[in-house]
Protein backbone atom coordinates (compact mmCIF):
# COMPACT_ATOMS: atom_id res chain seq x y z
CA UNK A 1 0.00 0.00 0.00
CA UNK A 2 1.27 3.55 -0.87
CA UNK A 3 1.92 5.36 2.39
CA UNK A 4 -1.08 8.48 2.38
CA UNK A 5 0.75 12.31 1.75
CA UNK A 6 0.37 14.44 5.08
CA UNK A 7 -2.50 16.22 3.87
CA UNK A 8 -3.08 20.17 3.45
CA UNK A 9 -6.08 20.66 6.02
CA UNK A 10 -6.84 24.03 6.73
CA UNK A 11 -8.71 23.66 10.04
CA UNK A 12 -10.03 27.69 9.58
CA UNK A 13 -12.72 26.69 6.67
CA UNK A 14 -15.16 24.26 6.83
CA UNK A 15 -16.84 23.04 3.31
CA UNK A 16 -19.29 20.92 4.90
CA UNK A 17 -21.37 22.01 7.74
CA UNK A 18 -24.23 19.37 9.47
CA UNK A 19 -26.47 20.56 12.31
CA UNK A 20 -29.15 18.21 14.33
CA UNK A 21 -29.30 16.71 11.40
CA UNK A 22 -32.66 14.06 11.76
CA UNK A 23 -34.03 12.03 8.94
CA UNK A 24 -36.77 9.31 8.84
CA UNK A 25 -38.50 7.35 6.75
CA UNK A 26 -42.05 6.73 7.84
CA UNK A 27 -41.63 5.16 11.09
CA UNK A 28 -37.87 4.21 10.68
CA UNK A 29 -35.52 6.66 12.15
CA UNK A 30 -32.16 6.73 10.01
CA UNK A 31 -30.36 9.89 11.71
CA UNK A 32 -30.88 11.49 14.78
CA UNK A 33 -29.13 14.57 15.42
CA UNK A 34 -25.90 14.57 13.39
CA UNK A 35 -23.52 16.89 13.53
CA UNK A 36 -20.42 16.93 11.52
CA UNK A 37 -17.87 19.54 9.91
CA UNK A 38 -15.49 18.77 7.63
CA UNK A 39 -12.69 20.71 6.52
CA UNK A 40 -11.04 21.71 3.86
CA UNK A 41 -8.41 19.10 2.28
CA UNK A 42 -10.06 16.72 5.13
CA UNK A 43 -11.44 13.35 3.74
CA UNK A 44 -13.56 11.95 7.04
CA UNK A 45 -14.49 8.57 6.89
CA UNK A 46 -17.83 7.82 8.32
CA UNK A 47 -17.69 4.00 9.68
CA UNK A 48 -20.75 2.02 10.60
CA UNK A 49 -23.02 -0.93 9.80
CA UNK A 50 -24.88 -1.38 6.62
CA UNK A 51 -28.40 0.22 7.09
CA UNK A 52 -26.77 2.49 9.72
CA UNK A 53 -27.80 5.54 7.20
CA UNK A 54 -24.40 6.29 6.16
CA UNK A 55 -25.30 6.85 2.94
CA UNK A 56 -28.64 8.35 3.54
CA UNK A 57 -26.18 11.14 5.27
CA UNK A 58 -24.29 11.96 1.75
CA UNK A 59 -27.08 11.71 -0.25
CA UNK A 60 -28.52 14.84 2.54
CA UNK A 61 -25.52 16.64 1.28
CA UNK A 62 -25.61 16.12 -2.38
CA UNK A 63 -29.47 17.01 -1.96
CA UNK A 64 -30.69 13.89 -3.20
CA UNK A 65 -32.83 13.70 0.12
CA UNK A 66 -34.47 16.22 2.06
CA UNK A 67 -33.90 16.03 5.80
CA UNK A 68 -36.72 16.16 8.15
CA UNK A 69 -35.04 19.06 10.60
CA UNK A 70 -31.61 20.43 11.06
CA UNK A 71 -29.44 22.03 8.62
CA UNK A 72 -27.09 21.02 6.03
CA UNK A 73 -24.48 23.53 4.75
CA UNK A 74 -22.41 22.81 1.43
CA UNK A 75 -19.82 26.20 1.09
CA UNK A 76 -21.90 28.18 3.52
CA UNK A 77 -25.19 27.55 1.17
CA UNK A 78 -27.81 25.91 3.11
CA UNK A 79 -28.67 23.28 0.88
CA UNK A 80 -32.46 21.92 1.42
CA UNK A 81 -33.02 25.71 0.91
CA UNK A 82 -31.61 25.91 -2.64
CA UNK A 83 -33.77 26.16 -5.98
CA UNK A 84 -32.99 23.65 -8.52
CA UNK A 85 -30.94 26.07 -10.57
CA UNK A 86 -28.80 27.04 -7.40
CA UNK A 87 -28.52 23.25 -6.66
CA UNK A 88 -26.96 22.75 -9.93
CA UNK A 89 -24.40 25.05 -9.67
CA UNK A 90 -23.35 23.63 -5.86
CA UNK A 91 -23.49 20.35 -7.67
CA UNK A 92 -20.90 21.35 -9.91
CA UNK A 93 -18.13 21.70 -7.04
CA UNK A 94 -19.14 18.00 -5.17
CA UNK A 95 -18.37 14.74 -6.71
CA UNK A 96 -20.58 11.53 -6.25
CA UNK A 97 -18.74 8.34 -5.95
CA UNK A 98 -21.95 5.72 -6.27
CA UNK A 99 -21.35 2.05 -4.69
CA UNK A 100 -22.38 0.37 -7.72
CA UNK A 101 -20.31 3.24 -9.91
CA UNK A 102 -23.87 4.29 -11.83
CA UNK A 103 -22.44 3.94 -15.05
CA UNK A 104 -24.59 4.67 -18.49
CA UNK A 105 -24.46 1.02 -19.60
CA UNK A 106 -25.89 2.61 -22.50
CA UNK A 107 -22.83 4.83 -23.47
CA UNK A 108 -19.60 3.72 -23.81
CA UNK A 109 -16.76 4.85 -20.86
CA UNK A 110 -15.61 8.17 -23.38
CA UNK A 111 -19.47 8.80 -23.22
CA UNK A 112 -19.83 8.38 -19.68
CA UNK A 113 -17.05 10.71 -19.27
CA UNK A 114 -17.87 13.76 -21.54
CA UNK A 115 -21.53 13.33 -20.36
CA UNK A 116 -21.45 15.55 -17.34
CA UNK A 117 -18.39 17.84 -18.90
CA UNK A 118 -20.72 18.78 -21.95
CA UNK A 119 -23.30 19.57 -20.28
CA UNK A 120 -21.49 21.83 -17.83
CA UNK A 121 -19.03 23.28 -19.87
CA UNK A 122 -21.06 23.86 -22.86
CA UNK A 123 -18.12 26.12 -24.48
CA UNK A 124 -15.83 23.64 -24.49
CA UNK A 125 -14.37 22.67 -27.98
CA UNK A 126 -14.39 18.55 -28.60
CA UNK A 127 -10.78 18.87 -28.38
CA UNK A 128 -10.63 20.17 -25.23
CA UNK A 129 -13.28 17.42 -24.08
CA UNK A 130 -10.99 14.45 -25.08
CA UNK A 131 -8.01 15.92 -23.41
CA UNK A 132 -9.65 15.86 -20.39
CA UNK A 133 -11.08 12.23 -21.05
CA UNK A 134 -7.57 11.54 -21.41
CA UNK A 135 -6.30 13.00 -18.41
CA UNK A 136 -8.90 12.24 -16.00
CA UNK A 137 -8.46 8.08 -17.51
CA UNK A 138 -4.82 8.30 -17.27
CA UNK A 139 -5.03 9.68 -13.56
CA UNK A 140 -7.13 6.53 -12.66
CA UNK A 141 -5.31 4.30 -14.59
CA UNK A 142 -8.06 3.48 -17.01
CA UNK A 143 -6.80 4.83 -20.31
CA UNK A 144 -6.88 1.92 -22.18
CA UNK A 145 -10.75 1.28 -21.73
CA UNK A 146 -11.77 4.44 -23.51
CA UNK A 147 -14.12 2.74 -26.28
CA UNK A 148 -15.08 -0.44 -24.04
CA UNK A 149 -18.55 -0.60 -22.75
CA UNK A 150 -19.27 -0.53 -18.76
CA UNK A 151 -20.30 -3.97 -18.87
CA UNK A 152 -17.17 -5.19 -20.67
CA UNK A 153 -15.16 -3.71 -17.20
CA UNK A 154 -14.55 -5.50 -13.63
CA UNK A 155 -16.06 -3.76 -10.55
CA UNK A 156 -12.71 -2.19 -9.68
CA UNK A 157 -12.20 -0.63 -13.30
CA UNK A 158 -16.22 0.64 -12.75
CA UNK A 159 -15.12 2.22 -10.01
CA UNK A 160 -12.40 3.87 -11.10
CA UNK A 161 -14.43 5.26 -13.60
CA UNK A 162 -17.19 6.09 -11.60
CA UNK A 163 -14.91 8.39 -10.10
CA UNK A 164 -13.11 10.05 -13.14
CA UNK A 165 -16.83 11.22 -13.99
CA UNK A 166 -16.46 12.92 -11.33
CA UNK A 167 -13.21 14.00 -11.56
CA UNK A 168 -13.64 15.51 -14.71
CA UNK A 169 -15.20 18.52 -13.01
CA UNK A 170 -12.81 19.11 -10.90
CA UNK A 171 -14.79 19.02 -7.96
CA UNK A 172 -13.81 20.84 -4.33
CA UNK A 173 -15.84 18.20 -2.58
CA UNK A 174 -15.34 14.29 -2.82
CA UNK A 175 -17.95 11.61 -1.70
CA UNK A 176 -17.43 8.35 -1.62
CA UNK A 177 -20.53 5.60 -1.21
CA UNK A 178 -18.86 2.13 0.31
CA UNK A 179 -16.14 2.81 -2.72
CA UNK A 180 -14.44 -0.49 -1.57
CA UNK A 181 -18.02 -2.57 -1.45
CA UNK A 182 -17.71 -6.02 -3.26
CA UNK A 183 -14.14 -5.85 -4.67
CA UNK A 184 -11.39 -8.15 -3.29
CA UNK A 185 -8.47 -6.84 -1.12
CA UNK A 186 -6.15 -6.13 -3.51
CA UNK A 187 -8.75 -4.12 -5.41
CA UNK A 188 -9.54 -2.58 -2.03
CA UNK A 189 -6.12 -1.22 -1.60
CA UNK A 190 -6.07 0.01 -5.05
CA UNK A 191 -9.34 1.66 -4.74
CA UNK A 192 -7.71 3.10 -1.03
CA UNK A 193 -4.83 4.41 -3.03
CA UNK A 194 -6.91 6.16 -5.60
CA UNK A 195 -8.66 8.40 -2.94
CA UNK A 196 -5.80 9.34 -1.38
CA UNK A 197 -4.18 10.58 -4.69
CA UNK A 198 -7.44 12.39 -5.90
CA UNK A 199 -7.47 14.20 -2.44
CA UNK A 200 -3.39 14.80 -3.01
CA UNK A 201 -3.87 15.56 -6.52
CA UNK A 202 -7.38 17.46 -7.07
CA UNK A 203 -7.23 18.66 -3.36
CA UNK A 204 -10.38 17.79 -2.36
CA UNK A 205 -12.22 17.52 0.87
CA UNK A 206 -14.42 14.54 1.05
CA UNK A 207 -16.55 12.10 2.71
CA UNK A 208 -15.89 7.97 2.70
CA UNK A 209 -18.56 5.88 3.43
CA UNK A 210 -17.53 2.52 4.64
CA UNK A 211 -17.70 -0.52 6.65
CA UNK A 212 -14.47 -1.52 5.67
CA UNK A 213 -11.87 -0.95 8.46
CA UNK A 214 -8.67 -1.31 6.24
CA UNK A 215 -9.92 1.56 4.19
CA UNK A 216 -11.18 3.72 7.14
CA UNK A 217 -7.46 3.65 8.22
CA UNK A 218 -5.67 3.94 4.93
CA UNK A 219 -7.85 6.69 3.51
CA UNK A 220 -8.81 8.81 6.73
CA UNK A 221 -7.94 11.94 8.20
CA UNK A 222 -10.71 11.70 10.94
CA UNK A 223 -12.66 8.89 11.34
CA UNK A 224 -16.52 8.99 12.83
CA UNK A 225 -18.84 6.29 13.69
CA UNK A 226 -22.10 6.07 12.92
CA UNK A 227 -24.81 3.84 15.56
CA UNK A 228 -28.24 4.09 16.12
CA UNK A 229 -28.33 7.29 13.63
CA UNK A 230 -25.85 9.26 15.85
CA UNK A 231 -22.05 10.00 15.86
CA UNK A 232 -20.78 7.82 18.95
CA UNK A 233 -17.31 8.62 18.68
CA UNK A 234 -14.67 10.62 16.24
CA UNK A 235 -10.88 11.30 16.01
CA UNK A 236 -7.86 9.39 14.59
CA UNK A 237 -8.78 5.65 14.08
CA UNK A 238 -6.73 4.65 16.80
CA UNK A 239 -8.46 6.91 19.13
CA UNK A 240 -11.86 5.73 17.94
CA UNK A 241 -11.08 2.24 18.54
CA UNK A 242 -9.80 2.81 21.99
CA UNK A 243 -12.98 2.42 23.73
CA UNK A 244 -14.77 -0.31 26.19
CA UNK A 245 -18.07 0.39 24.03
CA UNK A 246 -19.11 -2.76 23.00
CA UNK A 247 -20.98 -1.10 19.87
CA UNK A 248 -17.41 -0.19 18.56
CA UNK A 249 -15.36 -2.98 19.75
CA UNK A 250 -17.91 -5.94 18.27
CA UNK A 251 -17.67 -3.60 14.90
CA UNK A 252 -13.52 -3.68 15.25
CA UNK A 253 -13.51 -7.26 16.41
CA UNK A 254 -15.50 -8.46 13.62
CA UNK A 255 -13.89 -6.77 10.81
CA UNK A 256 -10.64 -8.32 12.35
CA UNK A 257 -11.89 -11.38 12.64
CA UNK A 258 -12.81 -11.16 8.31
CA UNK A 259 -9.79 -9.51 7.47
CA UNK A 260 -7.57 -12.52 9.03
CA UNK B 1 -36.11 15.73 -6.49
CA UNK B 2 -35.65 12.56 -8.16
CA UNK B 3 -35.46 10.07 -5.17
CA UNK B 4 -39.01 11.19 -3.78
CA UNK B 5 -38.94 8.61 -1.33
CA UNK B 6 -41.53 10.58 0.75
CA UNK B 7 -44.34 10.72 -1.80
CA UNK B 8 -46.19 7.57 -0.80
CA UNK B 9 -47.60 7.94 2.54
CA UNK B 10 -45.65 4.86 4.54
CA UNK B 11 -49.15 3.55 6.19
CA UNK B 12 -50.37 3.31 2.41
CA UNK B 13 -47.61 1.48 0.85
CA UNK B 14 -47.51 -2.15 2.46
CA UNK B 15 -51.13 -2.22 3.41
CA UNK B 16 -53.50 -4.39 1.27
CA UNK B 17 -56.76 -3.44 2.39
CA UNK B 18 -59.24 -1.95 0.28
CA UNK B 19 -58.84 0.97 1.62
CA UNK B 20 -55.35 1.03 1.22
CA UNK B 21 -55.27 -0.05 -2.07
CA UNK B 22 -57.99 3.03 -3.44
CA UNK B 23 -55.74 5.68 -1.12
CA UNK B 24 -53.05 4.45 -3.30
CA UNK B 25 -54.49 4.37 -6.55
CA UNK B 26 -55.68 7.89 -5.73
CA UNK B 27 -51.92 8.57 -4.73
CA UNK B 28 -50.61 7.46 -8.20
CA UNK B 29 -53.09 9.11 -9.94
CA UNK B 30 -52.16 12.44 -7.70
CA UNK B 31 -48.67 11.41 -8.54
CA UNK B 32 -49.04 11.01 -11.95
CA UNK B 33 -50.77 14.55 -12.94
CA UNK B 34 -47.58 16.03 -11.29
CA UNK B 35 -45.68 14.33 -13.77
CA UNK B 36 -47.14 14.73 -16.46
CA UNK B 37 -47.18 18.96 -15.49
CA UNK B 38 -43.41 18.94 -15.20
CA UNK B 39 -43.25 17.39 -18.49
CA UNK B 40 -45.00 20.19 -20.23
CA UNK B 41 -42.72 22.42 -17.91
CA UNK B 42 -39.75 21.09 -18.44
CA UNK B 43 -39.96 20.64 -22.47
CA UNK B 44 -40.89 24.05 -22.70
CA UNK B 45 -38.50 25.87 -20.64
CA UNK B 46 -34.58 25.71 -21.85
CA UNK B 47 -32.18 24.34 -22.15
CA UNK B 48 -33.91 21.92 -25.09
CA UNK B 49 -32.30 18.83 -25.57
CA UNK B 50 -32.87 18.54 -29.30
CA UNK B 51 -30.06 16.04 -30.30
CA UNK B 52 -31.57 13.82 -27.46
CA UNK B 53 -34.42 13.74 -28.49
CA UNK B 54 -34.36 13.57 -32.35
CA UNK B 55 -31.72 10.26 -31.33
CA UNK B 56 -34.25 8.90 -29.50
CA UNK B 57 -37.02 9.63 -32.16
CA UNK B 58 -34.38 7.76 -34.76
CA UNK B 59 -34.33 4.97 -31.62
CA UNK B 60 -38.28 4.70 -31.65
CA UNK B 61 -38.72 4.29 -35.74
CA UNK B 62 -36.12 2.16 -36.50
CA UNK B 63 -37.07 0.15 -33.49
CA UNK B 64 -40.40 -0.38 -34.50
CA UNK B 65 -40.03 -0.12 -38.34
CA UNK B 66 -39.54 -3.63 -39.67
CA UNK B 67 -42.18 -4.98 -37.70
CA UNK B 68 -44.80 -2.29 -38.70
CA UNK B 69 -43.40 -2.89 -42.15
CA UNK B 70 -44.08 -6.83 -41.68
CA UNK B 71 -47.36 -5.99 -39.55
CA UNK B 72 -48.99 -3.53 -41.98
CA UNK B 73 -48.39 -5.55 -45.08
CA UNK B 74 -50.05 -8.82 -43.55
CA UNK B 75 -53.70 -6.10 -42.32
CA UNK B 76 -53.69 -4.87 -46.00
CA UNK B 77 -53.90 -8.58 -47.74
CA UNK B 78 -55.83 -10.10 -44.87
CA UNK B 79 -58.22 -7.40 -44.28
CA UNK B 80 -58.74 -7.06 -47.93
CA UNK B 81 -59.31 -11.06 -48.17
CA UNK B 82 -62.23 -10.74 -45.59
CA UNK B 83 -63.63 -8.12 -46.90
CA UNK B 84 -63.77 -9.13 -50.42
CA UNK B 85 -66.29 -12.10 -49.57
CA UNK B 86 -68.94 -9.81 -47.97
CA UNK B 87 -68.61 -7.21 -50.81
CA UNK B 88 -69.24 -10.13 -53.51
CA UNK B 89 -72.15 -11.06 -51.92
CA UNK B 90 -73.61 -7.30 -52.95
CA UNK B 91 -71.21 -7.38 -56.55
CA UNK B 92 -69.25 -4.26 -54.72
CA UNK B 93 -66.15 -5.89 -54.91
CA UNK B 94 -65.36 -2.38 -57.35
CA UNK B 95 -66.00 -0.71 -53.74
CA UNK B 96 -62.76 -2.41 -51.90
CA UNK B 97 -60.32 -0.08 -52.26
CA UNK B 98 -61.85 2.65 -50.69
CA UNK B 99 -63.88 0.75 -48.31
CA UNK B 100 -60.08 -0.18 -47.06
CA UNK B 101 -58.57 2.78 -47.16
CA UNK B 102 -61.46 4.21 -44.87
CA UNK B 103 -60.80 1.27 -42.67
CA UNK B 104 -57.07 0.91 -42.72
CA UNK B 105 -56.66 5.56 -42.13
CA UNK B 106 -59.12 5.54 -39.75
CA UNK B 107 -59.04 2.96 -37.37
CA UNK B 108 -56.78 0.34 -37.86
CA UNK B 109 -53.53 1.97 -38.68
CA UNK B 110 -53.37 4.15 -36.49
CA UNK B 111 -54.24 1.64 -33.41
CA UNK B 112 -52.17 -1.26 -34.89
CA UNK B 113 -49.40 0.91 -35.29
CA UNK B 114 -50.02 2.23 -31.16
CA UNK B 115 -50.22 -1.22 -29.78
CA UNK B 116 -46.89 -2.22 -32.01
CA UNK B 117 -45.07 0.81 -30.43
CA UNK B 118 -46.84 0.19 -27.02
CA UNK B 119 -45.01 -3.54 -27.36
CA UNK B 120 -41.76 -2.56 -28.54
CA UNK B 121 -41.04 0.97 -27.43
CA UNK B 122 -42.70 1.04 -24.17
CA UNK B 123 -41.43 -2.14 -22.80
CA UNK B 124 -38.28 -0.92 -23.45
CA UNK B 125 -38.17 2.62 -22.40
CA UNK B 126 -39.72 1.09 -18.76
CA UNK B 127 -37.05 -1.66 -18.62
CA UNK B 128 -34.55 1.10 -19.87
CA UNK B 129 -35.77 4.05 -17.16
CA UNK B 130 -36.53 1.45 -14.86
CA UNK B 131 -32.56 -0.32 -14.65
CA UNK B 132 -31.09 2.90 -14.49
CA UNK B 133 -33.39 4.30 -11.53
CA UNK B 134 -32.52 0.86 -9.43
CA UNK B 135 -28.92 0.73 -10.36
CA UNK B 136 -28.70 4.65 -9.41
CA UNK B 137 -27.86 5.97 -13.55
CA UNK B 138 -30.77 8.72 -12.77
CA UNK B 139 -29.10 10.04 -9.69
CA UNK B 140 -25.91 9.73 -10.74
CA UNK B 141 -26.80 12.44 -13.53
CA UNK B 142 -28.95 14.39 -11.02
CA UNK B 143 -25.56 15.00 -9.24
CA UNK B 144 -23.79 15.24 -12.35
CA UNK B 145 -26.19 19.01 -12.60
CA UNK B 146 -28.12 17.51 -15.75
CA UNK B 147 -31.85 17.21 -15.19
CA UNK B 148 -32.34 14.02 -16.03
CA UNK B 149 -36.30 14.52 -16.43
CA UNK B 150 -35.19 16.59 -18.88
CA UNK B 151 -32.98 14.54 -20.47
CA UNK B 152 -34.19 11.43 -20.16
CA UNK B 153 -38.27 11.58 -20.05
CA UNK B 154 -38.90 14.63 -22.18
CA UNK B 155 -36.60 13.56 -24.43
CA UNK B 156 -38.49 10.03 -24.86
CA UNK B 157 -42.35 11.56 -24.58
CA UNK B 158 -41.12 14.01 -27.68
CA UNK B 159 -39.64 11.42 -29.54
CA UNK B 160 -42.90 8.56 -29.30
CA UNK B 161 -44.95 11.63 -29.75
CA UNK B 162 -43.86 12.73 -33.26
CA UNK B 163 -42.88 9.64 -34.13
CA UNK B 164 -45.57 7.46 -34.02
CA UNK B 165 -47.62 9.72 -36.48
CA UNK B 166 -45.47 9.26 -38.89
CA UNK B 167 -45.34 5.59 -37.82
CA UNK B 168 -48.94 5.37 -38.28
CA UNK B 169 -48.68 6.78 -42.03
CA UNK B 170 -46.11 4.69 -42.73
CA UNK B 171 -48.11 1.97 -41.79
CA UNK B 172 -51.16 2.70 -43.84
CA UNK B 173 -49.02 2.73 -46.88
CA UNK B 174 -47.03 -0.40 -46.48
CA UNK B 175 -51.04 -1.73 -45.55
CA UNK B 176 -52.60 -0.25 -48.84
CA UNK B 177 -49.83 -1.64 -50.86
CA UNK B 178 -50.48 -4.97 -49.35
CA UNK B 179 -54.17 -4.03 -50.16
CA UNK B 180 -53.43 -3.11 -54.05
CA UNK B 181 -50.99 -6.05 -54.23
CA UNK B 182 -54.37 -8.78 -53.49
CA UNK B 183 -56.61 -6.18 -55.60
CA UNK B 184 -54.56 -6.56 -58.59
CA UNK B 185 -54.26 -10.23 -58.38
CA UNK B 186 -57.99 -10.87 -58.02
CA UNK B 187 -59.58 -8.09 -59.99
CA UNK B 188 -56.55 -6.48 -62.34
CA UNK B 189 -57.05 -3.02 -60.93
CA UNK B 190 -54.52 -1.05 -62.17
CA UNK B 191 -52.02 0.85 -59.29
CA UNK B 192 -53.11 4.30 -60.37
CA UNK B 193 -57.19 3.53 -60.46
CA UNK B 194 -56.64 1.55 -57.30
CA UNK B 195 -54.90 4.62 -55.13
CA UNK B 196 -57.43 6.96 -56.70
CA UNK B 197 -60.34 5.03 -55.19
CA UNK B 198 -59.04 4.73 -52.28
CA UNK B 199 -58.35 8.48 -51.50
CA UNK B 200 -61.03 9.36 -52.39
CA UNK B 201 -63.52 8.91 -49.56
CA UNK B 202 -60.29 10.18 -47.72
CA UNK B 203 -60.40 13.62 -46.99
CA UNK B 204 -57.89 16.28 -45.07
CA UNK B 205 -60.41 15.86 -41.49
CA UNK B 206 -59.62 12.28 -41.70
CA UNK B 207 -55.92 13.12 -42.37
CA UNK B 208 -55.78 15.59 -39.33
CA UNK B 209 -58.06 13.16 -37.10
CA UNK B 210 -55.18 10.28 -37.95
CA UNK B 211 -52.47 12.74 -36.76
CA UNK B 212 -54.50 13.76 -33.58
CA UNK B 213 -55.25 10.13 -32.55
CA UNK B 214 -51.78 8.92 -33.23
CA UNK B 215 -50.09 11.73 -31.38
CA UNK B 216 -52.20 11.35 -28.48
CA UNK B 217 -51.24 7.50 -28.57
CA UNK B 218 -47.30 8.16 -28.81
CA UNK B 219 -47.83 10.47 -25.98
CA UNK B 220 -49.69 7.58 -24.19
CA UNK B 221 -47.03 5.00 -24.94
CA UNK B 222 -43.90 7.68 -23.45
CA UNK B 223 -45.93 9.11 -20.84
CA UNK B 224 -46.81 5.71 -19.18
CA UNK B 225 -43.04 3.89 -20.11
CA UNK B 226 -41.23 7.11 -18.60
CA UNK B 227 -43.84 7.42 -15.69
CA UNK B 228 -43.31 3.44 -14.56
CA UNK B 229 -39.73 3.42 -15.66
CA UNK B 230 -39.03 6.51 -13.46
CA UNK B 231 -40.71 4.96 -10.33
CA UNK B 232 -39.46 1.42 -10.52
CA UNK B 233 -38.68 -0.40 -7.06
CA UNK B 234 -37.67 -3.49 -5.86
CA UNK B 235 -34.52 -3.72 -8.16
CA UNK B 236 -34.09 -6.02 -10.77
CA UNK B 237 -37.79 -7.18 -9.99
CA UNK B 238 -38.66 -3.97 -10.64
CA UNK B 239 -37.64 -3.58 -14.08
CA UNK B 240 -39.19 -6.67 -15.08
CA UNK B 241 -42.30 -5.06 -13.91
CA UNK B 242 -41.96 -1.83 -15.07
CA UNK B 243 -41.13 -3.17 -18.38
CA UNK B 244 -44.34 -5.17 -18.28
CA UNK B 245 -46.51 -2.55 -16.51
CA UNK B 246 -45.44 -0.59 -19.19
CA UNK B 247 -47.15 -2.39 -22.17
CA UNK B 248 -50.04 -3.34 -20.32
CA UNK B 249 -51.66 0.17 -18.83
CA UNK B 250 -50.29 1.58 -22.21
CA UNK B 251 -52.05 -1.07 -24.30
CA UNK B 252 -55.18 -0.34 -22.07
CA UNK B 253 -55.38 3.69 -22.17
CA UNK B 254 -54.99 3.12 -26.05
CA UNK B 255 -57.90 1.14 -25.87
CA UNK B 256 -60.04 4.04 -23.91
CA UNK B 257 -58.19 6.77 -26.03
CA UNK B 258 -59.68 4.85 -29.05
CA UNK B 259 -63.28 4.75 -27.46
CA UNK B 260 -62.98 8.01 -26.71
CA UNK B 261 -60.99 9.83 -29.43
CA UNK B 262 -63.66 8.16 -31.98
CA UNK B 263 -66.60 10.23 -30.17
CA UNK B 264 -64.94 13.35 -30.56
CA UNK B 265 -63.70 13.26 -33.87
CA UNK B 266 -66.90 11.87 -35.46
CA UNK B 267 -68.75 14.58 -33.34
CA UNK B 268 -66.28 17.35 -34.81
CA UNK B 269 -66.71 16.03 -38.63
CA UNK B 270 -69.87 17.70 -38.95
CA UNK B 271 -68.54 20.93 -38.28
CA UNK B 272 -65.73 20.35 -40.40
Amino acid sequence: MIKKETPHIDRTETVIELRHLRKSFGALTVLQGIDLDVFRGENVVVLGRSGSGKSVLIKLIVGLLKPDSGSVRVFGEEVPALDTRALQTLRKKIGFSFQGSALYDGMCIKDNLAFPLVRNKRNLSRKQIDQAIEKVLDDVGLAHTVYQMPAELSGGQKKRIGIARTLILEPEIMLYDEPTAGLDPLTSIEINNLINEVQARYKTSSIIITHDLSCAKSTGDRLVMLVDGQFLRQGKFEEVFDTADIRIRGFYNYNFILDN
Amino acid sequence: MNGDPEKIEPELNGGNTVKDKIGRFFITLYDLHRFMLRFFREAFLPPYEFRETIRQSFDVGLKSLSIITLTGFIVGVVFTKQSRTSLLEFGATSWLPSLIAIALMRALAPLVTALIVAGKVGSHIGAELGSMKVTEQIDAMEVSSTNPFKFLVVTRIEATTLMVPILVIYMAFISLLGAYLDVHLNEATSFPAFFQQAFMKINLYDIVSIMIKSAVYGFTVGMAGCYIGYNAQQGTVGVGKSANKSVVVSMFLIFIEEMLLIQVLNYGKQFF
